[in-house]
């Protein structure tokens, strides 16, 4: 075997061999990440909408757990561990009006403000408010300070206590951060409504009505324009999404 | 002014070794507590959904709160220009820098996603007093190198007043920040209040002059025959009375102004009068232990010449400067939320219509919170045996000239 060395030929080779691994490399990723930004303009989430709910307390009764437990079995929130612990997206309260003595109850969760105290503490901006009025913890820069849940009013979030196991995939959570009510935002996305408020309609007593505030002709709308709706510590000005009703 | 000497300690002494190997010792407990807390999580802890901030906030906050005061006797030479405490002003910044990053430390390894620490310095938002915390605790620490720096350094002893001023500043408004992130919670009842910072820097100036003069003296008599001087402990020792002064003026605000709104006489009545472990803290811990006692050990003709009493008296304002802190941390968070005002909760599956959130802290808390004492200590024993933090002696006939300006 005589083969004649060429320098040339072999930097060519070199280059043409490194240019094509390079693109096999790089080009799936790129058309990957292009795919996945690539919104379509009418998905995009926007200020034009924001989302709540309508909470009827004269309909929901104290018996009724249907919201409680569609929340644990949608976002996997089922590990054993003491009450003090246990995180809680959504609570079921039980009121007496001390002057009346008339009894309501009602789920309580993130209320979703519109001027979020969660947010504006959070040292590393993890607690963050989308476009569309839905409340967050991004989970990846949450360094588990727990200043969110010292600052929220109405005690809607929880902390991760213990390492968790069998995990959503569409719900992911982490030990060591903060988490609550999401109001099933990857549902939302989709045009679906809260696990809760799915529960409600299906299993419950028609007590929770989902939608878009800004919109005239929602439902949520229109009868949030027809009856006197409580928002709770309205004091504070904080102007909650999550609105009640009978309260 | 008579020159003043300064030399590194001998570390021969048992009492240097003794120092090490104790606070080696807490450091390895706080950080085993840490490593146990991140691997099963802070479910081994007394802290939970309800009382969310616990015992290593207290720790932590305690520290970074007498970091900030220990700065007390650096400033009075630089800023206020009282040559008597010059030969001093070493220590007091050397202390201010290990107390720091004590507290820090602690504040760090209890976090949930320690790990993401890095976050922290790179991720902010401007608007979290949180994050000005993170800023102005870094910069403190700089500021007070650059502080220390300027005193050693012969070539930099004339701008060493300007850094002295900046660092005087600096600390004023770091422990405003540490007040406001609990007068800035608007949702309890309990903090929401300017008073918080005033209250807090009170408390910076006290808890920071006692911590010096017990360091003072357990320096000066674990190495060699105890030269302290009368001079040396009795002019600051009046200064610190007057901290704790202050100290119970601004409490004594915070709860009269309490007091006068009647949405808060609930959790007023709860602290000072519900004769839970709150109330025995805030009156046997804060008031007598840490207040009177104190104060009668300072000023009482019978005992204010001895030098057991003032450190006595040192350690009886750090008591009570903890015990209130603990109160206002734990008591605050113990204290229902009221969510509905107007009504009784008479059901919750969140401990609603829980009257009080109760709390017991863990080993693990204490170890961690011990383990910040124990940086601290071992940090300031290690930079005393390296560089010339102290005076040769604390003896009035050395530093008289000094003294007599």
């Amino acid at each position: 075997m005589n083969e004649e060395f060429s320098p040339t030929q072999n930097r060519r080779d070199f280059l043409k061999n490194t240019a094509v691994v390079a693109g096999i490399t790089v080009v799936p990723g790129v058309l990957l990440y292009t795919g996945s930004m690539a919104h379509q303009p009418e998905n995009a989430v926007t200020s034009d909408r924001r989302w709540g709910m309508l909470i009827d307390t004269t309909k929901c009764t104290s018996g009724c757990d249907a919201c409680v437990n569609a929340c644990i079995e949608e976002h996997g929130l089922t590990e054993e561990v003491r009450a003090e612990v246990k995180p809680q997206w959504i609570r079921k309260v039980g009121l007496r009006d001390k002057q009346t003595g008339k009894e309501h109850s009602l789920p309580m969760m993130c209320q979703h403000c519109e001027k979020p105290p969660c947010v504006d503490v959070c040292p590393t901006g993890a607690s963050f408010k989308r476009a569309d009025g839905i409340v967050l913890v991004d989970r990846h820069i949450c360094i588990g300070c727990r200043y969110c849940m010292m600052s929220c009013p109405y005690k809607a979030r929880s902390f991760v206590h213990e390492t968790l196991e069998n995990q959503k995939p569409h719900s992911p959570r982490g030990k060591g951060t903060v988490e609550a009510c999401n109001l099933c935002v990857y549902r939302v996305d989709k045009g679906l409504n809260p696990a809760c408020v799915e529960a409600c309609e299906k299993d419950g007593q028609k007590a929770m009505l989902f939608g878009d505030l800004n919109d005239p002709n929602s439902e949520i709308h229109k009868r949030l324009k027809e009856i006197g709706s409580t928002a709770l510590r309205a004091d504070m000005r904080l102007n909650p999404g999550i609105r009640y009703q009978g309260l | 002014m008579k020159k003043v000497n300064f030399c590194v300690i001998e570390g021969k002494s048992a009492g240097f070794y003794g120092g090490i190997v104790i606070s080696t010792l807490m450091i390895l407990l706080g950080l085993f507590a840490a490593y146990n807390m991140e691997h099963h999580g802070h479910i081994i802890t007394g802290m939970n959904n309800q009382i969310v901030w616990g015992m290593p906030h207290i720790f932590a906050i305690f520290l970074i709160l007498a970091a900030s005061g220990v700065l007390n006797v650096a400033s009075i030479s630089s800023v206020f220009r009282k040559v008597f405490y010059h030969p001093l002003a070493r220590l007091s910044a050397l202390l201010a820098i290990t107390l720091l990053l004590g507290g820090l430390s602690v504040l760090v390894l209890d976090l949930g996603r320690p790990d993401r620490i890095v976050v922290a310095m790179t991720s902010y938002n401007f608007k979290s007093i949180f994050a000005w915390n993170i800023v102005l605790y870094n910069g403190f620490l700089v500021v007070c190198a650059i502080y220390l720096w300027f005193m050693m350094e012969r070539r930099m002893q004339r701008y060493y007043p300007t850094v002295g001023l900046i660092a005087f500043i600096w600390r004023l408004i770091l422990t405003t920040g540490t007040g406001s992130i609990f007068g800035f919670l608007v949702a309890r009842e309990a903090y929401h209040t300017a008073v918080m910072a005033p209250l807090f820097i009170a408390l910076s100036l006290a808890l920071g002059l006692a911590v010096f003069l017990i360091v003072l003296f357990i320096d000066d008599c674990s190495e060699k025959q105890c030269s302290l001087g009368e001079g040396v402990l009795h002019r600051p020792k009046t200064l610190l009375g007057v901290f704790i002064g202050a100290v119970f003026y601004f409490v004594l605000v915070y709860h009269i102004s309490h007091l006068y709104f009647t949405g808060r006489h609930g959790v007023e009545y709860f602290i000072l009068a519900g004769s839970g472990i709150y109330t025995v803290l805030f009156w046997g811990g804060y008031f007598f232990l840490g207040t009177i006692l104190p104060l009668l050990l300072l000023y009482h003709e019978r005992f204010s010449h001895s030098h057991v009493s003032i450190v006595a008296a040192s350690f009886l304002t750090l008591l009570g400067g903890f015990a209130l802190l603990y109160v206002i941390i734990i008591g605050g968070q113990a204290y229902p939320l009221e969510i509905f005002p107007g009504m009784e909760v008479i059901s919750s599956g969140f401990f609603d219509q829980a009257k009080i959130h109760s709390y017991i802290p863990s080993g693990w808390e204490i170890m961690l919170g011990m383990s910040g004492i124990g940086i601290s200590a071992l940090l300031t024993v290690l930079a005393l045996r390296i560089l010339p933090f102290m005076p040769s002696s604390l003896a009035d006939s050395e530093i008289e000239e000094a003294f007599r300006c």
